[in-house]
């Protein structure tokens, strides 16, 4: 089990009191600082809150409703959006949006206004929410949607769960003829191919993704995997019988340069890299990673970082370059690179991530401060290109980085419970309370 | 399909179980103190699959109020052939000892309203030629130690009460089955600190479904406490009485 309390990136931190929440007509504790804990998926300090009280939410895992004709949703906000597949994809519907594991909470996926690879086409998980109920320390229950106290719905979309509890939520799902994914793979060799192919498959397929190889340098700077797909109906067959089982599963190893290079040649130069028609259980698709249970793990006792930051489409180019020769030169990183274009669907969030232009993730182990030393540095480019670093994969951006990437935050601070904090709030708002 | 009984379905555990009855379309009666709880619990099994989800509102001690209970179950869901006994507390040992009161009252929430209730389903089954009757009860009824031996030995009241209760009925088409969890991780143990010993209540839930269905006897889970339990029962009094466990 993931210990409740603990982040994806398993970076130390301060004891937490655990309060777990059983039900959504339980009272809040009154205790001076709360967060609400979803199901730790976020890599860094937005769902910790070191020296203060953690509610467990999880707990909140129950089911309202659902109506299979029209695909709304209501439930709990621990609910998993793994338990939601399992409910609804029967009778042929699938999350909007969903991020790169299915073990999220709703509650988790709307404080973060999580993203996902239909970003291009569906906008980010806000926008699919309905409506919403908030829990104020002071007792008051606010419902919201875009029209019933629209202010407190914009500050609770990526409000890093800092404007209360959200009890339950409802969800507009979408339609899908069942769980296959039709689509293709594709080596490019550059960034410069990568957003021609981009470009020529936005219009097309509703799911985009790419991995990097950032061992690459000199003239194979750049080079990757394009992966796209449709939702596929069921009862056309598996092209050529050939069903792909794991066609895309990253190789995960503990990170040292050696077995680093060998492995991303390998992973680029593998046959099923290059794949026309495949045909993908919806698992392997969206969801790598999730067969590898705890594999945040492998990383050691010192935990790891993710860096994702957004580059506007404009010169991203050049910027990317720069950053995969630092990584590269670094060899501090992890060898894959995720790198998807976000499209012009507003977040309807006050500090949602998500914005037009081109997104990269990928692991740092931590080494100390050369990592951190690193990590500046981009963040150093990401500021001066007028991007943002996404707050659920951090733990170490400055204040002065977090408020020139999310100029929102003081009007957002209104919306803060004066109860509720995180460990990341504190370190970039420099509030200490 | 199964009719089924659940005493504290408000419990973590009892409610993962329900929610694997509930996956192969069962029919559920779902007793506690909560009318709240119980509804949202109810909403969400017929959501997941339950034939139908009822709730009842009671407290375990009224003991009185079993053959009415179960007469309104029978009535409710056309039947009755399965009953799951989960409610319970975990005592405060120190109150327990300094508290007549406490005392009494631990005993009757964690062992004779589970045994009274037990009783009564008995002669029912037993009248209907069929059913089955799961407790749990709980690894601190192997053995009692300091820490807990008040609910420790009103547990183990209810671990020997449902072995005789399991050879009464043995044949008469009636299974009673014992559930002795080890660690859960449940709101009864929220203040305890969590180790790799410690089993999630969906994995127990699966678990004990599994086990009623087949009718076992005594289901310890996650399976690897049967080994524990059975070390330390083996453990001479000489040597128990002196460790600080
Ligand atoms: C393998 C992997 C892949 C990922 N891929 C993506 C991706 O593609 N796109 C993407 O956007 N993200 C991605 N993420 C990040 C993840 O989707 C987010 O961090 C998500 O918010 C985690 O949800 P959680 O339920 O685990 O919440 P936690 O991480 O526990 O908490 C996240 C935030 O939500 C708040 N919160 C949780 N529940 C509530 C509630 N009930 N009320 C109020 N606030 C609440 C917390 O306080 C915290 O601020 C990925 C993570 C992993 C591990
Ligand atoms: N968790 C463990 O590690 C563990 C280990 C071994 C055995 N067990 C046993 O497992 C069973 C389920 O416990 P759990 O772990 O799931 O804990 P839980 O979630 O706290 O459940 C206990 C339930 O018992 C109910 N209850 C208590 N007193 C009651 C009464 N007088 N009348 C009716 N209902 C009453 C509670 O209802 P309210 O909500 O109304 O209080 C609650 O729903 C218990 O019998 C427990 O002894 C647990």
């Amino acid at each position: 089990m993931n210990q409740p309390g603990t982040a994806w990136g398993r970076l130390p931190g301060a004891p937490q009191r655990l309060v777990a929440l059983t039900d959504r007509f339980q009272a809040l504790p009154d205790e001076p600082s709360l967060l609400t804990f979803g199901n730790g998926r976020s890599y860094g300090d937005v769902g910790r809150n070191d020296g203060g009280t953690l509610l467990i939410g999880r707990g909140l895992d129950r089911f309202i409703g659902f109506d299979p004709a029209t695909g709304r949703l209501e439930c709990e906000a621990g609910v998993l959006l793994s338990e939601i597949i399992d409910l609804v994809l029967p009778s042929g519907w699938f999350p909007p949006v969903t991020p790169g594991t299915r073990f999220v909470t709703v509650g988790g996926a709307i404080a973060n206004d999580v993203h996902g690879k239909n970003h291009h086409r569906a906008g980010s998980f806000g926008n699919h929410i309905l409506e919403f109920e908030l829990l104020r320390s002071d007792g008051q229950i606010l419902r919201c949607s875009r029209d019933q106290n629209p202010d407190w719905f914009a500050a609770t979309v990526g409000g890093l769960g800092l404007t209360g509890l959200i009890r339950r939520a409802t969800l507009q799902l979408k339609r899908v003829p069942g769980p296959w994914i039709r689509g293709d793979s594709q080596r490019f060799a550059n960034l410069k191919a990568f957003f021609a192919i981009t470009a020529a498959s936005d219009g097309d397929y509703e799911y985009t993704v790419a991995w990097l190889d950032c061992s690459a340098t000199g003239a194979n700077l750049g080079r990757g995997i394009f992966i796209r797909g449709n939702h596929a109906p069921a009862t056309e067959a598996p092209p050529s019988g050939r069903v792909l089982r794991m066609p895309i599963t990253p190789p995960i190893s503990l990170v040292n340069s050696l077995s680093l290079r060998a492995f991303n040649t390998l992973y680029y130069h593998r046959p099923a890299a290059q794949v026309n028609q495949a045909l993908w259980h919806y698992r392997p698709f969206f969801y790598p990673l999730d067969g590898i249970l705890e594999w945040n793990r492998m990383y050691g006792p010192s935990g790891f970082y993710q860096y994702q930051c957004v580059l506007p489409t404009e010169g991203a180019i050049d910027i990317l370059s720069e950053m995969l020769g630092r990584i590269g030169r670094s060899g501090l990183g992890s060898f894959l690179l995720v790198l998807k274009t976000f499209g012009a669907v507003p977040s309807l969030g006050m500090l949602s991530f998500p914005r037009p232009g081109a997104t990269l993730a990928l692991d740092f182990p931590n080494r100390g401060a050369e990592t951190l030393a690193l990590l500046n540095t981009l963040d150093d480019l990401t500021r001066a290109a007028g991007g943002a670093v996404y707050p659920a994969k951090d733990a170490r951006m400055s204040a002065a980085s977090f408020q020139s990437y999310f100029p929102a935050w003081r009007g957002f601070s209104r919306y803060v419970d004066p109860k509720f904090s995180s460990s990341f709030w504190r370190r970039v708002t420099g509030d200490v309370a | 399909m199964r009719r089924i009984l659940i005493m504290g379905a408000t419990s973590a555990i009892a409610e993962a179980t329900a929610r694997e009855f509930a996956l192969l379309g069962d029919a559920l009666m779902l007793v506690g103190r909560n009318a709240e709880r119980l509804q949202a619990i109810a909403e969400d099994l017929k959501l997941r699959g339950a034939k139908q989800a009822e709730t009842y509102v009671l407290d375990a001690r009224e003991m009185m109020a079993y053959p009415k209970l179960l007469d309104e179950t029978s009535l409710r869901l056309g039947g009755l052939d399965t009953a799951l006994i989960a409610h319970g507390t975990l005592s405060d040992q120190a109150l327990c000892e300094t508290s007549i009161e406490t005392m009494l009252n631990e005993f009757r929430v964690n062992g004779v309203s589970a045994m009274v209730l037990c009783a009564e389903l008995a002669n029912r089954f037993e009248a209907q030629g069929h059913g089955t009757i799961a407790v749990i009860s709980s690894v601190a009824g192997d053995r009692g130690r300091q820490s807990n031996y008040v609910y420790g030995s009103a547990k183990a009241a209810v671990t020997t009460f449902t072995s005789g209760l399991r050879q009464r009925l043995y044949n008469k088409g009636v299974r009673v089955v014992t559930i002795k969890p080890g660690f859960v991780d449940t709101p009864m143990t929220a203040s305890f600190k969590k180790g790799p010993l410690w089993a999630s209540p969906a994995s127990v839930g699966k678990v004990i479904a599994r086990g009623m269905i087949l009718g076992k006897p005594v289901i310890y889970v996650p399976w690897f406490w049967r080994g524990i339990m059975s070390i330390i029962k083996l453990v001479p009094e000489f040597v128990f009485q002196r460790l600080r466990i």
